[in-house]
């Protein structure tokens, strides 16, 4: 989690267009087409794992990529969607976000907060999810925050605008956990008020100890349980039940290999540390997340098998956080490491294609690899590849179109698809507003006009009382104005 | 004709026996003993609560229960005769959600949340995780905490309330609430069902420093206590049936009194008032295997289909959302909060086309007046006059499991009446009497104070008489 402060500074310098769409909240999906068969025609695709396609057709069938190619026709019945001098490229994946959470990201009182899990509290009327669509981004790993040793569970989602939470995870992909390491963890930047008591740890080593600690107690938990189920099985009688512990079951999974480890890290000893923890362990860490030290030691995370989710070009709001360069992405690439360009904030998830442009800047990347940053890549880290990332035949339909090559500062989405179904279409948006706009000025004079109906109701009411309070106060009226001028003077 | 009564000359009695509050006043036409038991209501229009309406019958009251109702039902010999001409009899109503007789203490206040105090230092003890039960006491019964002479007891009872749910406030379990009719001689008298429910909030009670800071946490906690109180019914018996096997289980408070409640199969509020918290209460019920009622309902409007096919009972709050008091006038409001204000009214009539069975609370309106307002705002918005009456008793008992004994007029029930002088939702309409456990209360207008000046110190006095007069209406 970066500091609040440059999340304000973000959202501040983005103000205009929060006010702006602020207003499609209701839009919701209502006109999101539900046709069975689309085909999007004479467009740019950018397939990722084979090439650019010029003037390609794509044919979505039931929400499935059907068939890609220069020769591809409309079957009867089809809609069809012409791209012409458009750029399609899969739908952006943000491996680090904070979206669609109703209440705080983080519960930040216990150093493992394992037992809260996003997924209880996804909220699909957030507009950040509009927002999100609108830069072209179709899933989100939304993670817990990054106040505790070992954080919350998280969850995958699909920004399925319009839906309801429990339409939004991404069936299928495995769930998460979050980490942190570092300041946040140890709070270096909380001073707790008197009487209470600092929070453990206060050091990168009592994180580390918090970690090991958290893991001994999930190994001994998962083994009490399996004695007990054993016996159980056995037909032994009059056996004790052991507790279920939430906090300790998601660590299971975690031995288990049934869920992924998104750690939030910054320094390069750190990193290593955690990676030897987990190998003592037994398990794998899935993503580093910011990992703004990655490239000190890409070698050390490839072979540990994770992942390295960062920031294009973003750094120094943290001491932890002043050792990164924007070579970051492209050093940790060359070294093995499969990289993602993340967001890790709602306004920064609406231009994650020119976060990925900057590493042909800085690094010298190719344009595709830059665009895997942000789509096949982060579907690697989430274990989804089979189902997104590419424009591939098989694939979700989630498909993102843009005015002109994604790469370039001009380029608009157009439309957004999330299992063949348009999510976005930013004509449909624009055509929208001034009904939007009607309805929003016509519930405020509705409003308005009630509340001086109830005045004057209030006030009918209210006069034979004022008329006596008038009548009692006026002997004391000159008393009171004496004093009133007389406090005046002073 | 001894024992018949007639309700003008005691009037004259005990005029100077009123006491003034907020609404009317009210006189019980009983003393120290010799009150009486019996009563009929002749000539009345009886709205019987559960479809029949009668144009022209009696009801006879005897020892506190609903004797006999009825088109043609003789007056026992014994009983004092109200002539209810011109008149109609409701069955009392029901109020799903209050803190009557839970009054705050002064200067006391929930739990700090919210941002804007999460620096502060917390008031309570800092829990450091579930085991440290924060916000948790839900061996509480607000039955034994009741205070009869809250005002608002009184006020509630001259508007046609007989009885309410009063849940207790503070924490995430903040104890049972209880089933209370609003009179008696001694607390005992007003309680109906001491452990009528068992109330849930997920509002995080932490305050940054403390477990949980996050409505996730809130979520986790309450997943870990039902957890724990399951294992405690689970492990008990095991362990009391051989105590020299194992180590001795710790004494939990807490896992007691869930494992009870939930024994009992105890109705547990969740609140749930938007959509998304709708939804989320529906899921969060069927996982923790509860018998869960929502409370809030106000965006019920865009879920009921989904809150009827799980077949969850609502108690919607009266409280309609409105556009926050001296808010900033330029503030930016949006479409989505904007169409909750307007349309929160007609979640009624979405739960009844639905199917939904639901009943109607205050929720922390100030008294009668606003109820009935906010009543009448959700029939203008399609629900049935039927409907909102059933959402005030027989569905509200129904959901409160108090349906044997009331929430209509029959022979058995509690004789929880209120007798108007028109339609409950019509706003010139007056209550005449009500009926508490067969206690009778005569609500009459205040005379307008004859000497202004020698009346009591209050602004009150002086301009009580036409302000209270109409005040006494229902439902303006």
């Amino acid at each position: 989690m970066k500091l609040r402060v440059l999340a304000a500074v973000a959202l501040l310098v983005t103000v205009t267009p929060v006010c702006a769409r602020a207003q499609v909240a209701g839009s919701q999906v209502s006109s999101a087409q539900t046709n069975n068969t689309i085909l999007i025609e004479n467009a740019t695709l950018l397939t990722i794992t084979h090439g650019n396609i010029e003037h390609g057709s794509i044919l979505i069938r039931d929400g499935k990529i059907a068939a890609v190619g220069t020769d591809v026709k409309a079957p009867e019945g089809a809609t069809v969607i012409d791209a012409k001098g458009q750029y399609v490229m899969p739908g952006i994946i943000d491996c680090h976000s904070h979206i669609a959470v109703d209440g705080s990201v983080n519960e930040g009182s216990v150093s493992v907060s394992s037992m809260a899990n996003i997924a209880d509290v996804l909220n699909p009327d957030d507009i950040s999810i509009y927002d999100d669509l609108a830069g072209g981004v179709t899933v989100a790993n939304v993670l817990h925050g990054s106040a505790n040793a070992i954080g919350g569970q998280t969850v995958v989602i699909k920004l399925r605008w319009g839906k309801q939470a429990s339409d939004l995870p991404f069936q299928g992909a495995l769930p998460g956990i979050k980490f942190a390491l570092g300041e946040n963890p140890k709070r270096s930047n909380f001073t707790p008020p008197p009487g209470v008591e600092p929070r453990y740890p206060a050091t990168r080593l009592g994180v580390e100890e918090t970690i090991r600690e958290a893991f001994i107690q999930a190994r001994d938990y998962k083994k009490q349980w399996e004695d007990y189920n054993r016996k159980k099985a056995a037909g032994e009688q009059n056996l004790m039940p052991p507790r279920r512990d939430e906090k300790l079951e998601p660590l299971v999974e975690v031995l288990e290999g049934k869920r992924y480890v998104h750690a939030h890290c910054y320094r390069a000893d750190e990193i290593l540390m955690l990676i030897r923890v987990a190998n003592e362990f037994g398990f794998k860490i899935r993503t580093f997340q910011h990992v703004l030290e990655g490239y000190k030691i890409a070698d050390e995370i490839a072979a540990s098998g994770a992942g390295g989710s960062t920031f294009s070009d973003w750094w120094a709001y943290k001491m932890e956080a002043f050792d990164a360069i924007p070579y970051n992405s492209a050093l940790m690439t060359e070294r093995g490491v499969v990289v993602s360009v993340n967001s890790d904030d709602a306004e920064e998830a609406r231009h994650l294609n020119q976060e990925a442009a900057k590493s042909i800047k800085y690094g010298g990347m190719s344009a595709n690899d830059a665009l895997k940053l942000i789509t096949l890549n982060p579907a690697i880290q989430l274990g989804i590849d089979s189902r997104v990332g590419s424009i591939d035949v098989g694939k979700d339909a989630d498909l993102a179109i843009f005015n002109r090559d994604p790469l370039s500062v001009y380029a608009v989405v157009q439309k957004t698809l999330i299992d063949g179904q348009v999510y976005f279409d930013r004509q449909r948006d624009i055509d929208g507003r001034p009904a939007l706009e009607k309805e929003k000025q016509d519930l405020l004079a509705k409003e308005k006009k009630a509340s001086e109906e109830k005045k004057t109701d209030d006030k009918k009411e209210a006069k034979p009382e004022k008329k006596s309070e008038q009548k009692k106060k006026r002997p004391t009226t000159d008393q009171d104005s004496a004093a009133a001028s007389a406090g005046g003077a002073q | 004709m001894a024992n018949r009564f007639k309700f003008l000359n005691l009037s004259v009695v005990c005029a100077g026996l009123c006491v003034a509050v907020l609404i009317g006043s009210s006189y019980a036409a009983r003393g120290a003993g010799g009150e009486p038991r019996y009563f009929a209501v002749v000539n009345a229009r009886i709205v019987t609560g559960t479809g029949a309406v009668i144009d022209s019958g009696t009801v006879v009251i005897a020892k506190g229960l609903i004797q006999a109702v009825g088109a043609n039902v003789a007056v026992p010999p014994e009983a004092w005769v109200i002539d209810g001409k011109g008149l109609t009899v409701y069955p009392g109503l029901i109020d799903a959600g209050t803190d009557l007789g839970l009054p705050k203490e002064e200067g006391a206040e929930s739990t700090p949340t919210g941002r804007g105090r999460r620096r502060a230092a917390p008031s309570g003890e800092i829990a450091k995780g579930p085991e440290d039960r924060p916000g948790t006491s839900p061996w509480r019964v607000a039955a034994d905490e009741l205070k009869t002479d809250d005002k608002r007891i009184e006020s509630w009872r001259n508007a046609g309330f007989t009885t309410a749910l009063t849940i207790p406030d503070g924490g995430i379990f903040p104890g049972q609430a209880t089933v209370i009719d609003l009179a008696g001689d001694r607390t005992g008298d007003y309680v109906v069902k001491a452990g009528a429910t068992l109330p849930i909030s997920l509002k995080p009670v932490g305050g940054f420093w403390g477990f949980p800071d996050s409505l996730m946490g809130s979520i986790a906690y309450v997943r870990q206590v039902f957890d724990d109180s399951n294992w405690f019914a689970q492990a008990d018996p095991v362990y009391q049936g051989t105590v020299t096997k194992f180590e001795r289980l710790p004494y939990d408070r807490t896992e007691r009194a869930i494992a009870g409640s939930l024994r009992d199969k105890e109705i547990v509020l969740l609140p749930a008032n938007n959509a998304v918290q709708i939804l989320r209460g529906l899921k969060l019920a069927d996982e923790w295997k509860i018998n869960a009622v929502l409370f809030g309902g106000q965006q019920g409007y865009e879920v009921a289909g989904a809150i009827a096919a799980k077949k969850i009972p609502v108690l919607v709050s009266l409280k309609w959302p409105e556009r926050e008091k001296d808010a900033d006038p330029g503030a930016e409001q949006t479409l989505r909060e904007l169409r909750f204000r307007d349309r929160a009214p007609s979640s009624p009539a979405a739960l009844a086309k639905a199917g939904v069975k639901f009943a109607f609370y205050s929720g922390g309106l100030s008294g009668p007046k606003d109820i009935f307002k906010n009543a009448k705002k959700a029939i203008d918005a399609g629900l049935t006059a039927d409907l909102a009456l059933r959402a005030f008793t027989a569905d509200a008992a129904a959901i409160l499991g108090v349906d044997d004994r009331m929430g209509s007029i029959a022979a058995g029930k509690i004789a929880n009446l209120m007798v108007t002088d028109g339609d409950l939702f019509n706003d010139k309409t007056k209550v005449k009497h009500v009926f508490v456990d067969g206690r009778w209360f005569e609500i009459r207008e205040e005379a307008p104070a004859e000497k202004p000046g020698e009346g009591k110190k209050d602004d009150d006095s002086s301009s009580s008489g036409k302000r209270k007069a109409s005040s006494a209406e229902v439902g303006r």
